[in-house]
């Protein structure tokens, strides 16, 4: 079990400190991460059956953006020692010692806090209320209570990058109904073979602090298993869209696309579930090659959706 | 602000002014936002 509490260097009196770059204050918002989030978010928001003024459309959108960055940057808060222990994440800010951590806490807390409020004043205050369990989700369920306890940590965790979609769509209608929920589980089952993927390439940097990913517990071979059966799991999921009863449904655009690129995706799955590491030398192609296209699985179906709204076969 | 002048290419001066031109910027942005927020709620 490992735990990080959050603790500050001082610099010592006779160096100046540099005030914090704006350009790290950006790093800590993950904008990788968050171009995915913005889109899928961007996405629920388009393809819900009602419309809302461009203005609140763009402010709810740059909310969803506001509070990812803001979640993404308490967890770096959080896991600035862990993250110096890993090639992966050494090179961020906070372990670079670019940035102190009460800046990056002050900043987090910032954008949270108005990501929510916007949300709420300008948009819904359902849609900030969901903002604001999508926030203490990833930030606090995630990053501090299950990350570091358990292998099930990206599963359960997941939940937290699943709620753009649910929050762009309640913002465009004001209520949840069927159809953004099951958005919201494409990506929650998504997630696992997605991060198990990466997990299976930097496991010793995973297991070196001491986080207790599925890799690093209960072995590759499981962890493969796992992923196959996540991905076959979200090929129905990811089409039911398709079959949903009701006015909300979508349509054969988004049914033959989705079932195109979970095949895909049910293919790369299968032959990184059924292989085993050649040795020390193993390149983990298969693997890379899924975690990659797994990223632009998301982007495509989603992206599907949306073209589904404006082109009816 | 804890990297040191001395690992710095950039100045103090530098760095400060670049980090209030952008939150100059922000802070500009989120003030015309609320004006159109408060156009398009009335509308």
């Amino acid at each position: 079990m490992t735990t990080t509490s959050p603790s500050t260097a001082a610099p010592s009196a006779s160096q100046t400190p540099l005030p914090a770059d704006w350009r790290d204050l950006f790093a800590l918002t993950k904008p990788r991460v968050m171009s995915l989030v913005i889109f899928t978010g961007l996405c629920g928001l388009v393809a819900a059956p009602e419309r809302i003024h461009p203005v609140l459309a763009f402010t709810a959108i740059l909310c969803i953006a506001m509070g990812a960055g803001g979640a993404a940057a308490l967890n770096q808060w959080w896991e600035a020692d862990l993250d110096a222990g890993m090639k992966r994440t050494a090179g961020r800010p906070l372990p670079q010692g670019r940035l102190d951590r009460t800046t990056a806490r002050d900043f987090a807390g910032v954008l949270c806090a108005a990501s929510v409020f916007l949300m709420g004043f300008a948009v819904g205050w359902l849609a900030a209320a969901i903002l604001a369990v999508s926030i203490v989700y990833y930030a606090v369920v995630y990053t501090i209570w299950l990350k570091p306890r358990t292998p099930q940590n990206i599963v359960i965790g997941g939940g937290a990058g699943a709620f753009p979609p649910l929050i762009g769509w309640v913002a465009a209608t004001g209520h949840v109904s069927l159809m953004p929920v099951v958005l919201f589980a494409i990506i929650f089952f998504w997630t696992p073979p997605h991060f198990w993927a990466l997990a299976l390439f930097v496991k010793s940097d995973y297991a070196k602090v001491g986080i207790p990913m599925m890799p690093v517990v209960a072995g590759e071979r499981s962890t493969r298993r796992q992923i196959l059966a996540y991905a076959v799991l979200l090929l129905p999921l990811s089409a039911l869209p398709w079959w949903l009863p009701g006015d909300e449904h979508a349509g054969a655009v988004y049914g033959v696309s989705a079932l195109v690129l979970s095949t895909a995706f049910l293919l790369l799955s299968i032959r990184v579930g059924l292989r085993e590491r050649t040795g020390p030398d193993d390149t983990m192609k298969p693997e890379k090659q899924l975690f990659a296209y797994s990223v632009i699985y998301l982007f495509a179906l989603f992206a599907a959706l949306v073209v589904d709204r404006f082109v009816v076969l | 602000m804890t990297d040191f002048q001395g690992n710095d290419p950039r100045s103090i001066e530098q760095i400060r002014k670049s980090r209030n031109r952008v939150l100059g910027f922000s802070l500009a942005g989120f003030v015309i936002l609320v004006f159109f927020i408060s156009i398009a709620k009335m509308g």
